[in-house]
């Protein structure tokens, strides 16, 4: 899905494997690091990066947030022996990291450990991207919230299609540089090519430093481009894309999460609130959003008990599969109230999926659940086109029929979302 | 056609990929809206040349096929649109190459997952010269009465239900492509209908954004009121914001952005797009729809009223008399696709042809119905697999093992044999392996190898005119009939043949009768007391033995009759003896034996001094 961050680890060791390459040599960048997970091997390890028992040592956990100095996990110049406890004490532990945007809750799994640079300048750097133009952010007090001193972020855009080499990058550097400008140009040009050789959308070192002549990023936060990961295999390396900390998923999720990956097909599936009364059963990306935000917006929030969407044309046990796993989760519990819950079965009007043939598998499932959909109340609303949608509409209308479950279907003639305030007996705004 | 129109009637386009599918869809929209002229100019297609053919209305044509962009422009220099549907790994390129052309001016990419950067690329190509991107990922458009990009509006019954053969008065544009439909038919329902409708793709930097097309359609006299769907996550309903600030957009728009639920959502979750994602509050479906609603865009309270919204919008231009009425045209019919007839159960048709021994159609093939897999897993075996193929019975392991029995004693009988010699000279003339063994088994017949279906034939007779032996023998000789499946060169009734008594002691274990064999061989009796080699030989042997197999397998005679008629005894020397004249030709061609030629001496040359004259 495009946009994808990634650990400071392979942002560095790709900084480590780019930086001389696109500044022919000049710019050196050491990336003795290592990665500890639940699961490493510590003696080998050692044996492989000797310097862990000589140097001094940082570690931190590398899982996509920041803000380690605040939330107190950052351990900063300790021996391996120390590093090794402190890493060994948070190991699958569950912390609440407090971010600008508010706390989240995850499992710590991932520690970056590197060595402890000593150092006495902290510079700050952000390239991001946008339609017309790369722009690079540079300010010489870095180390600290950058919006907290953003008068003295100085910035260059780069159009698009321009080659760095032509722009004049030293004089756009601030002066209190001096003799430094030529290394930090160096630095940024080197930076930016691997920016968009490497297909990087976003990459900031917040801080880094320079030790005898040489780059030292002290943080890095970046995210590429993975439509491009065919381009960039070789650059990339062994590239995972990690979930963002905090977004543990269920046994649900995960299975739904594992189709999706095995098929052709896209089948998407976030629980919500698991009490929640509306669960949503909708084709297409685009409608499924629609279908979720107009519960919301008729006020029933919390009463939204799943986000998911199946389309690229599955096929019948794919989308039996799907819906059976929507069925068993919104079957589990009655209401306490003992009020209806409801199955929206929607969509928007289908290009060329035979809607008759894509119902099977959802009445198939519905069929094994009758009882269950029964005995905790479940009303079923359908709104559906595109091809064949009448005979699907027919069928499942007599499929709820036969099983004696309520069953309303409506074609494009009414609008796609009706069904959500017909359900819920309500008009937006009331 | 003005700057501010991508498309009109006479609009020609190339398919860039082999998607027939997409343009018979096109060719069928034109013909909806009676076009003069397919929107079809031909395909590039990198794979082949040559042509494919589609349908116009009823009748078929061909499109031709290029080998590339250059190739195609060249041909056909008036298209100037290009439907690109390269994979996501190729697309950028081909792009880039159709926007080097003078030609070309729109390029429509389909693709989902072009890298970011190339479509930046792209975007700023396509600008500077001038030129129009739809997509990535997206299925395109349409300009009713004029042009349908590939697969956009689905089927022609939506396109009929929606009225988009022909156009109306709004100018519609979505992010996604998979909603544009939707949107068409909210439009449909509650206006007089869409002029222009494309989707811009869902990705994070779109190559032509919702403001663009909005910009155009603002140019457009012909376009009343405008309807957009726009999205959570990227910037560009700010872009429009602006763009009314300035007065770069005046119309009535009537424009929704969907997403409003992700701020329920755990931080992190995707949605269905690459770009529907908020990266900071300004991006958020509210924040958008606030800021829209403030700059005077019409902006429903939810997805729910968006239709009233554009009814509300559409009856206030249409009572101030800004909206001209349309003359309804009359649409003709678009024949149905026949795989569509048949699948919606319209028509029938007799077939042509008739298998009742098996099926390739279902999951797995089978051989009578028994599945492939099935056969091997219960050790059918060669001789269970002919039983399936050639009796279409299950047969007893018996009759399984003598067929296996015959194919072996029958496979091989020496190079010196016609057919095995005429494999060999073929194969020495430098011909492959088909050609060579097909010269070896066309000497099959009557006097080589046959005599199996001639002895089953001849015996089978006898017995049934309940004849006696000597008789039999009498009337044949009557009749000037050597019976078949007697006389051997070497073999005689005390050097009895091998091969022969192997197969015999088998039926006489295994094989719940044999009567004719009895009766072959009371024959044989009074033949060898003439000459002792007019012994019953293998050809005969096998001929008898299977005329009792098929009696012990419950045929009847007639049914024996048929099958002897046909040449089922011979097909099993004929398959069994197509394995020798494989190992002869092999043999050569390894030996790299030269071209076989007759010697002189082995032929008797006695040619007259001079033809007969016929006067």
């Amino acid at each position: 899905m495009a946009q994808k961050g990634i650990r400071e680890y392979d942002a560095k060791r790709m900084m480590a494997d780019a930086l001389p390459k696109f500044s022919n040599g000049k710019i050196k960048f050491d990336a003795s690091q290592v990665l500890v997970g639940p699961n490493t091997d510590l003696k080998k390890l050692e044996k492989e990066n000797p310097w862990l028992k000589t140097e001094k040592l940082v570690a931190k956990p590398d899982q996509l947030f920041g803000k380690r100095g605040l939330n107190d996990l950052l351990f900063v110049n300790k021996s391996w022996q120390e590093v090794q406890k402190w890493i060994g004490d948070r190991m699958n532990k569950k912390v609440t990291i407090k971010q600008t945007t508010g706390e989240t809750s995850g499992i710590l799994n991932q520690f970056l450990v590197e060595k402890f640079v000593p150092h006495d300048v902290e510079y700050y750097i952000a390239i991001t991207t946008s339609r017309d133009n790369d722009t690079i952010h540079f300010s010489t007090k870095g180390g600290v919230n950058i919006e907290e001193v953003w008068d003295s972020v100085v910035t260059l855009d780069i159009p698009i299609m321009k080659e760095i080499d032509e722009l004049d990058v030293k004089s756009f550097l601030p002066s209190e540089l001096a003799d430094k400008k030529d290394i930090v140009a160096e630095f940024i040009k080197a930076l930016y090519k691997m920016l968009v050789e490497y297909h990087f959308v976003y990459l900031e070192l917040n801080p880094f430093t320079f030790v005898n002549g040489t780059p030292v990023a002290l943080d890095a936060v970046a995210k590429v481009d993975d439509y491009a990961s065919y381009q960039c295999a070789e650059y990339w390396g062994n590239l995972n894309f990690p979930n963002p900390f905090g977004l543990e998923k269920s046994k649900e999720e995960e299975k739904i999460d594992d189709l999706d990956d095995r098929t052709g097909a896209s089948l998407k599936l976030t629980i919500l609130n698991p009490e929640g009364r509306i669960w949503n059963l909708v084709a297409g990306g685009g409608a499924s959003v629609i279908y979720a935000d107009t519960v919301v917006d008729l006020g029933y929030t919390n009463e939204l008990a799943n986000y998911g969407e199946y389309s690229g044309n599955p096929t019948t046990e794919l989308t039996y599969a799907y819906t059976k796993t929507i069925l068993d989760l919104m079957t589990r519990k009655k209401d306490p109230q003992g009020r209806p819950k409801f199955l929206i079965i929607g969509g928007g009007i289908a290009n060329f999926t035979d809607i008759a043939k894509t119902f099977t598998g959802i009445i198939q499932a519905i069929e094994e659940y009758q009882q269950k959909l029964k005995d905790i109340n479940v009303k079923i609303y359908v709104r559906r086109g595109g091809p064949n949608y009448r005979e699907g509409l027919n069928n499942i209308k007599n499929m709820g029929t036969k099983l004696g479950i309520p069953t309303e279907v409506y074609g494009p003639e009414t609008h796609m979302t009706k069904i959500i305030s017909m359900a819920l007996d309500k008009k937006v705004g009331e | 056609m003005e700057n501010y129109e991508l498309f009109d009637k006479n609009t020609t386009a190339f398919i860039y990929g082999s998607q027939q599918k997409a343009a018979q869809r096109m060719l069928d929209f034109d013909y909806l809206c009676k076009r003069e002229i397919p929107s079809v100019a031909g395909f590039i297609t990198p794979t082949g040349s040559g042509y494919f053919k589609l349908f116009w209305g009823t009748k078929e044509i061909s499109i031709p096929r290029y080998l590339s962009v250059k190739e195609a422009i060249a041909a056909k220099p008036k298209a100037d649109v290009m439907v690109n549907f390269a994979s996501e790994r190729s697309c950028a390129e081909s792009t880039i190459e159709a926007l080097e052309t003078d030609n070309i001016r729109t390029i429509v990419m389909i693709a989902e997952g072009v890298p970011q950067r190339d479509v930046r690329e792209i975007a700023k190509i396509a600008k500077d010269k001038g030129k129009w991107i739809i997509g990535p990922a997206t299925v395109g458009g349409l300009k009713p009465g004029c042009f349908k990009i590939g697969n956009a509006a689905g089927t022609i019954q939506n396109i009929r239900d929606t009225k988009l053969y022909r156009p109306g008065s709004v100018g519609f544009v979505s992010v996604s492509g998979g909603l544009s439909n939707e949107g068409y038919n909210i439009v449909s329902r509650n206006t007089d209908g869409i002029y222009e409708g494309y989707a811009v793709g869902g990705d994070v930097y779109p190559a032509t954004t919702l403001l663009d097309h909005l910009l155009r359609y603002e140019q457009n006299p012909k376009i009343k009121m405008m309807v957009a769907l726009g999205e959570v996550g990227g910037k560009a309903e700010y872009q429009i914001v602006q763009a009314i600030k300035e007065k770069k957009i005046t119309k009535p728009l009537v424009m929704w952005v969907t997403g409003t639920c992700a701020d329920m959502l755990p931080g992190g979750v995707q949605f269905g797009h690459a770009g529907a994602k908020a990266d900071s509050k300004d991006d958020t479906a509210k924040a958008k729809n606030a800021a829209l609603r403030a700059a005077g865009v019409i902006v429903p309270d939810s997805f729910e009223d968006y239709d009233q919204k554009i009814k509300e919008t559409y009856d206030k231009l249409k009572a101030a008399g800004k909206i001209d009425e349309i003359v309804e045209p009359t649409p003709p019919n678009v024949p149905m696709d026949y795989a569509q007839a048949v699948a919606e159960g319209f028509v029938r048709k007799p077939t042509n042809f008739i298998s009742t021994i098996c099926d390739e159609t279902g999951e797995i093939h089978n051989y009578c119905g028994v599945p492939i897999d099935q056969v091997i897993k219960e050790n059918y075996g060669i001789g269970g697999v002919l039983g399936l193929l050639w009796f279409k019975k299950k047969l007893p392991q018996y009759a399984r093992d003598f067929i296996e029995l015959v194919i072996q004693i029958v496979a091989d009988h020496g190079p010196a044999v016609s057919g095995a010699h005429n494999t060999i000279v073929t194969a020495r003339a430098g011909k492959n392996l088909i050609e060579s063994i097909v010269s070896g088994i066309v000497t099959i017949g009557p006097r080589f190898g046959g005599a199996v279906n001639g002895a089953a034939n001849h015996f089978s007779w006898g017995l049934q005119n309940k004849l006696a032996p000597r008789e039999f023998i009498d009337t044949m000789k009557k009749k000037n009939v050597r019976i078949q499946g007697i006389g051997h060169r070497i073999h005689s009734i005390d050097n009895p043949d091998e091969r022969c008594e192997i197969m015999m002691n088998f039926a006489k274990e295994h094989f719940p009768k044999h009567p004719l064999l009895d009766y072959a061989l009371s024959v044989q009796d009074v033949t060898t007391m003439k000459k002792g080699t007019l012994i019953l030989n293998v050809d005969g042997t096998i001929g008898v033995l299977f005329v009792d197999l098929l009696k012990s397998l419950h045929y009847n005679d007639e049914e024996i009759k048929e099958m002897i008629d046909m040449g089922f005894f011979n097909a099993f020397f004929i398959i069994g003896r197509t394995m020798g004249f494989m190992g002869h030709y092999f043999d050569q061609k390894r030996l790299k034996t030269p071209l076989y030629r007759h010697p002189w001496d082995d032929i008797l040359y006695d040619v007259p001094d001079k033809p007969e004259e016929v006067k």
